[in-house]
């Protein structure tokens, strides 16, 4: 599934990142506790969260993920935005909550892949 | 490469908006000089931990890298209030991070069990009062 059929799905805005719609990913994680993103996640390319701060960013960058999905209408400020620039991130923003925005995605075929 | 590199970078605790900086900075360096995904990977998740562990309970500390073909080695030097018992912080779950800190994301208690299972090599010398250094390594398989 690319990052553009995501954002299509979500119905979401793509924040940054409209020229990386075209990535391929093929799990994901919907997740508020970067702790845990960083302890139980392993080769997921996409980050379903409800938390706005620079280290959700951060997280995605080390655990190499691709696109960051911003649930329930948060949206990033201009340091989260700039930041996930810099490291290639894609950032998108749905209304969606995070349980219809897992399993929206979910039943389209993104699957949760294995864990760390 | 041949030679070694080192990296060191002081890693500031007022901000947690910039902490992971210098982890940042050890992935572009280790992708750039072309190391296996999975070291980078690894190595950078476990700094990553230490650096948010430094900025959240020690005010800051020191990173420095050593960089090898055949291992990557980070130690992760503080002069925080140190761990009274270090096995009972490298248990899962065990967390004395403030609310403030869960709230943005950490605190969970994985950070000490997260950086064990990444690495090759982790020890941890605390003296309370005094502060903590964290050493861990990768080696690079071959």
């Amino acid at each position: 599934m690319t990052v553009g059929k995501i954002a299509e799905i979500l119905d979401a805005e793509v924040i940054i990142g409209e020229d990386k719609l075209d990535t391929e990913v093929n799990s994901a994680c919907g997740c508020d506790m970067m702790s845990d993103v960083l302890a139980y996640v392993k080769h997921q390319a996409v980050l379903l969260t409800g938390l706005v701060n620079p280290q959700v960013v951060r997280t995605a960058e080390m655990m190499d993920m691709r696109c960051i999905v911003f649930v329930r209408g948060k949206r990033p400020g201009e340091d989260i935005v700039k930041l996930a620039a810099d490291k290639d991130i894609v950032v998108l923003t749905t209304t969606h909550r995070m349980f219809t925005s897992c399993g929206l995605l979910y039943s389209s075929g993104l699957k949760g892949g294995g864990v760390g | 490469m041949s030679e070694k590199i080192h990296l060191h970078y002081d890693v500031s605790g007022d901000d947690f908006t910039h902490a992971g900086e210098a982890s940042g900075g050890v992935k572009s360096t280790l992708k750039k000089l072309g190391f296996d995904p999975d070291v980078i990977r690894r190595v950078t998740i476990s700094m990553y931990e230490g650096e948010i562990n430094m900025v959240i309970h020690a005010n800051g500390g020191a990173a420095d890298v050593d960089i090898s073909p055949e291992r990557i080695d980070v130690v992760l030097s503080d002069h925080g209030p140190g761990i009274p018992d270090v096995s009972l912080a490298m248990q899962a779950g065990y967390s004395t991070a403030p609310d403030d800190i869960r709230a943005l994301g950490f605190g969970a208690g994985m950070g000490l069990p997260n950086m064990k299972k990444y690495t090759d090599d982790m020890s941890v010398d605390s003296v309370v009062g005094k502060g903590t250094t964290v050493r861990m390594s990768v080696n690079v398989p071959h």
